[in-house]
């Protein structure tokens, strides 16, 4: 019976890290990378896990402890340091408002009534329009709030 | 009573391998970083409980319980920190469409006004 469960839950598995990396590979931004990998990470985690059940090791237990460290320490570093990526070819569909540099350049009034608030005190925050945009700004802002 | 165990970790098992192939699924099938956010946050955390909890009833230790209970809650304080930490990223670096959020909690001014 245990031999059945862990084929089930593996094949499972395996489909779930599949998906992830087809999310890897298509995804528009770095961002949908991460949270793929993410699932990655947790699927590897949830494999080891199936595989310290069936053959009764407690030998794996401590990997998941270190795995599931790991995994969170590589989404938060990404996830805090992405920058504003620019447009390249699958990246248009995800974003609405105008570049944010062009906003703060230009001081073009943004198109979608959505925006304003994004667009408005990014203008001031980021300083002259001489930068290619607001992510040194926008890093540096992160850095001194923690 | 080993039988009953078995019985309990199996349907663990086999419902956390499920919840985190619906993760996968939900990670390839949604169409907004947000919505990607909430289905590695929530399906996913539970699919591993689920998945810890099935490991534990099998392996009946005391030592590799506590570890296992160690990670589910390693997991549980750092998987909602993750996906903040995704989703504020996100919402900075303008990789969420504004049309998609129901509430625009507007970020950058409470951000000045933090400094």
């Amino acid at each position: 019976m245990m031999l059945a469960v862990g084929v089930v839950a593996t094949t499972l598995l395996a489909v779930g890290a599949l998906l992830a990396v087809v999310r890897i590979e298509r995804g528009p931004t770095m961002l949908d990378r991460t949270v793929a990998f993410d699932v990655l990470t947790t699927a590897l985690v949830g494999a080891i896990a199936v595989e310290a059940a069936i053959s009764r090791r407690t030998e794996s237990v401590p990997i998941l402890v270190v795995l599931s460290l790991v995994g969170f320490i590589g989404s938060v570093t990404i996830a805090r340091f992405a920058a504003v990526e620019p447009p390249k070819n699958g990246t248009a569909a995800q974003r609405s408002g105008p570049r944010p540099g062009a906003g703060a350049a230009g001081g073009a009034g943004p198109s979608a009534p959505g925006s304003v608030g994004f667009a408005g005190p990014n203008a001031g925050s980021g300083g002259s329009g001489v930068e290619p945009g607001p992510d040194p700004a926008d890093v540096t802002g992160r850095k001194e709030e923690s | 009573m080993t039988l009953v165990t078995d019985v309990a970790a199996a349907v663990c098992l086999l419902l956390g391998a499920f919840f985190s192939f619906s993760a996968g699924v939900g990670v390839v099938r949604f169409d907004n970083l947000l919505s990607r956010m909430h289905v590695v946050a929530k399906p996913q955390v539970l699919g591993l409980l689920l998945l810890l909890a099935g490991v534990a009833l099998r392996l009946q230790d005391r030592g590799s319980a506590t570890m296992l209970l160690l990670v589910a809650i390693f997991q549980l304080m750092t998987s909602p920190v993750a996906a903040y930490m995704v989703g504020r990223s996100g919402l900075r670096t303008r990789c969420v469409d504004p049309a998609v959020l129901e509430i625009e909690e507007d970020e950058f001014p409470a951000r000045e006004a933090g400094r």
